[in-house]
C-alpha cells in the first residue's frame, strides 16, 4: 500500500495540443509536454533527475526524452509497459523513487500519435501468438470489442441500459463544451446517442473514446520543495495500483477473470482509501478513466461511490454532472477531451485543485480522485490542494 | 503475412495439444495431474495447487454463454468485412473453464445469457481448425 501521504506533490503540468494529426514526431510531442511541465513548475531542466513513462510500443523511451530535453543526469529513467492502467502508477512510482533516494524531481509523461500513427487494435500481428492465439482467430481483436464483452455481462447481471451509458457520454460532452482544449465540444442529446451507429454491440460510436495525437506531462517532487515553486502544490494523498487474481497475460486477456461485471477498481479500493485516509464521500470531484462509457460505471461501483449494480442508475441520476454530488470528468474525459491514456485526467484534477479550471471550475474543489484502467488492472490516486 | 488473412494461431509448446486436438475435432483441455483442476489456456503450473504435473482430457464440448458481443464494424475491415455481423462470446464449459469463441448458426438477436451451446469445428486459415459453438437443447 502507498504510505507517503502528503509527502509528495505535483508541481508542474504540461501538454501539447490534442489533434488528429500532430504533424510532428512522438519525441517532439513528449519533449514539448515535458518542457512545459518543468516551466510550469519553475524547475530548471538541470534539476530534473528522473523521468518515467508508459507505452504500448507506441511512444518513445524515457531516455530519449531525457536526451532531447538536455537533462544532464537522468539517473532514474523508467518505461512501464502499459496503457490506460498506468497513468497514476507513474506518479506514485515517482514519489516512491524520490522517497528511496533514486531521484529528486521526476517528470512523468505519456506521448503518442494515437490517431495519425499507431492506432490501437488496428495493427495486431496476424500471427496470433501467446494469449492472442485463443482470441484473435475468432475476430476478438480491438479494445472496444473487449470492453463491450464486459459491458454485456453487467447488463445481464444488473439490467444496465443503453440510456445509462448514453448519460455518461452526454454529461462529459457538456463538460467538454467549456474546455477549449477538448477535441469534441458539440453538445449531444440522448437522441444523438441512440442514433449513433453500433460499432460492436452493445457499444455505439459514442460509447468509445477518441483517438488522439498528443502528450501530457507532470512534474513530481517533494512537498517541501514544491512549496518553494511557482504554484500552490497539489499533494498526493494516496494511491493504489493493481487488480485481482488472474489478471491474465496482457491487458486484453480476461479469460481467467472471474466476474466481468467488476474490474480492478473493486480490488484496489481498500488500499486506495486507506492510504489517503479518506473515503469516497470526501471526494469533491473525480476524473474517472472513460475509455468507454461503461468503464465509468464499473469504477464507480468498485471504488464505493455506489453499490455493485447501481452504477447505471447513479450516472443517469445527474449525480455526475457539474452541479451534482460527484462531478466527473470536468474536462470532457477521454470520450470528449482527448485520449492521452489517462494522464490528461491527472492534469485536469490538478487544475481543478489549483482553481485554474476557468469556466469549468468546480467551486471549492479541495480533494480529487483520478483513476486509470478499465479491465483487470489499473491505478488510482487521491490528490488534495 | 497475408493482409487478407485472419489471425493464425501459432501453437507453442504449451498449446500444441490443444490445436492438435482441434484438428481431430476433439476439444482437449489441460488439467493438473495432481489435483485434477482444469485450466485454460494451458500453462506450466496449476493456479490452485502449483503442481507442474499436467495432463490432457477431452472436454464434453458443452457449455453456456457467459457474455457476448456482436461485431458490426470490423477491424481490420479487409479481413472481417464479409463476416459482419458476427458474434464473439465467452463460453463457460461444463468442466469449469472459460473460452473465447464464435457462436454460429443463429441470428445474433436470438442469443441470450446462459444459453446452452456445444462445440463444433470449422476450418480456419491454413491447416488450422477452430472450435466454435452452436446452440444446443437445454438439458
Amino acid at each position: 500500500m502507498f504510505t507517503l501521504r502528503d509527502k509528495y506533490a505535483i508541481a508542474g503540468l504540461g501538454e501539447t495540443a490534442y489533434t488528429k494529426n500532430s504533424g510532428t514526431t512522438v519525441l517532439n510531442l513528449a519533449v514539448e509536454a515535458c518542457q512545459k511541465a518543468a516551466d510550469d513548475a519553475g524547475v530548471p531542466v538541470e534539476e530534473i533527475d528522473g523521468i518515467i513513462s508508459y507505452n504500448f510500443g507506441d511512444s518513445v523511451p524515457a531516455i530519449a526524452v531525457a536526451t532531447a530535453l538536455g537533462i544532464p543526469n537522468a539517473g532514474y529513467a523508467v518505461d512501464f509497459a502499459g496503457g490506460g492502467n498506468a497513468a497514476n502508477l507513474i506518479t506514485l512510482t515517482a514519489a516512491a523513487a524520490i522517497e528511496a533516494g533514486l531521484a529528486k524531481s521526476v517528470l512523468c509523461f505519456r506521448a503518442m500519435n494515437g490517431r495519425s500513427g499507431f492506432r490501437l487494435g488496428g495493427g495486431r500481428e496476424f500471427q496470433a501468438r501467446g494469449i492472442t492465439q485463443y482470441t484473435a482467430p475468432f475476430g476478438w481483436i480491438t479494445y472496444p470489442q473487449a470492453m463491450a464483452m464486459w459491458c454485456r455481462r453487467h447488463m445481464i447481471e444488473y439490467g444496465t441500459t443503453a440510456e445509462q451509458l448514453g448519460s455518461v457520454a452526454i454529461t462529459f460532452r457538456e463538460n467538454a463544451s467549456l474546455n477549449e482544449r477538448a477535441m469534441q465540444r458539440e453538445p449531444i442529446t440522448m437522441d444523438d446517442y441512440m442514433a449513433s451507429r453500433f460499432i460492436v454491440e452493445p457499444f455505439r460510436m459514442l460509447d468509445i473514446c477518441l483517438e488522439t495525437d498528443g502528450a501530457c506531462a507532470v512534474l513530481v517532487t517533494k512537498a517541501e520543495h514544491a512549496r518553494d515553486l511557482r504554484h500552490t502544490p497539489v499533494y498526493i494523498m494516496g494511491g493504489a495500483y493493481g487488480g485481482g487474481p488472474n489478471q491474465g497475460e496482457d491487458l486484453f486477456d480476461a479469460i481467467r477473470w472471474p466476474d466481468h461485471s467488476q474490474n480492478y477498481a473493486a480490488y484496489i479500493a481498500d488500499d486506495l482509501w486507506r492510504s489517503a485516509g479518506i473515503g469516497p464521500q470526501d471526494v469533491d470531484l473525480a476524473e474517472i478513466y472513460d475509455c468507454f462509457t461503461y468503464s465509468v460505471i464499473m469504477q464507480l461501483e468498485g471504488l464505493g461511490f455506489c453499490k455493485p449494480g447501481e452504477g447505471g442508475p447513479f450516472v443517469a441520476s445527474g449525480a455526475i454532472k457539474r452541479d451534482g454530488s460527484l462531478p466527473l470528468n470536468t474536462h470532457g474525459g477521454l470520450l470528449s477531451e482527448a485520449y492521452i491514456h489517462g494522464l490528461n485526467h491527472v492534469l485536469e484534477a490538478v487544475r481543478q485543485l489549483r482553481g485554474e479550471a476557468g469556466p469549468r471550475q468546480i467551486p471549492g474543489a479541495e480533494i480529487a480522485l483520478t483513476t486509470a484502467g478499465a479491465m483487470t488492472c489499473g491505478s488510482a490516486m487521491v490528490l488534495r490542494a | 503475412m497475408n493482409d487478407a488473412s485472419k489471425p493464425i494461431p501459432v501453437a507453442d509448446s504449451d498449446s500444441a495439444p490443444f490445436w492438435e486436438g482441434c484438428r481431430e475435432h476433439r476439444l482437449l483441455i489441460q488439467r493438473c495431474a495432481s489435483c485434477k483442476t482444469p485450466r485454460f489456456p494451458p500453462m506450466r503450473a496449476c493456479p490452485k495447487c502449483h503442481s507442474t504435473l499436467s495432463e490432457w482430457f477431452e472436454a464434453s464440448g458443452r457449455g453456456t454463454v457467459y457474455s457476448w458481443i456482436v461485431v458490426q464494424h470490423p477491424v481490420p475491415r479487409e479481413v472481417y468485412g464479409q463476416d459482419v455481423p458476427y458474434v464473439v462470446a465467452l463460453i463457460d464449459l461444463e468442466e469449469g473453464v472459460r473460452m473465447v469463441s464464435n457462436i454460429i448458426g443463429l441470428d445474433p438477436r436470438a442469443i441470450g445469457a446462459n444459453m446452452p451451446v456445444e462445440v463444433t469445428f470449422e476450418p480456419g486459415e491454413g491447416d488450422v481448425v477452430l472450435p466454435k459453438f452452436k446452440p444446443r437443447e437445454a438439458p
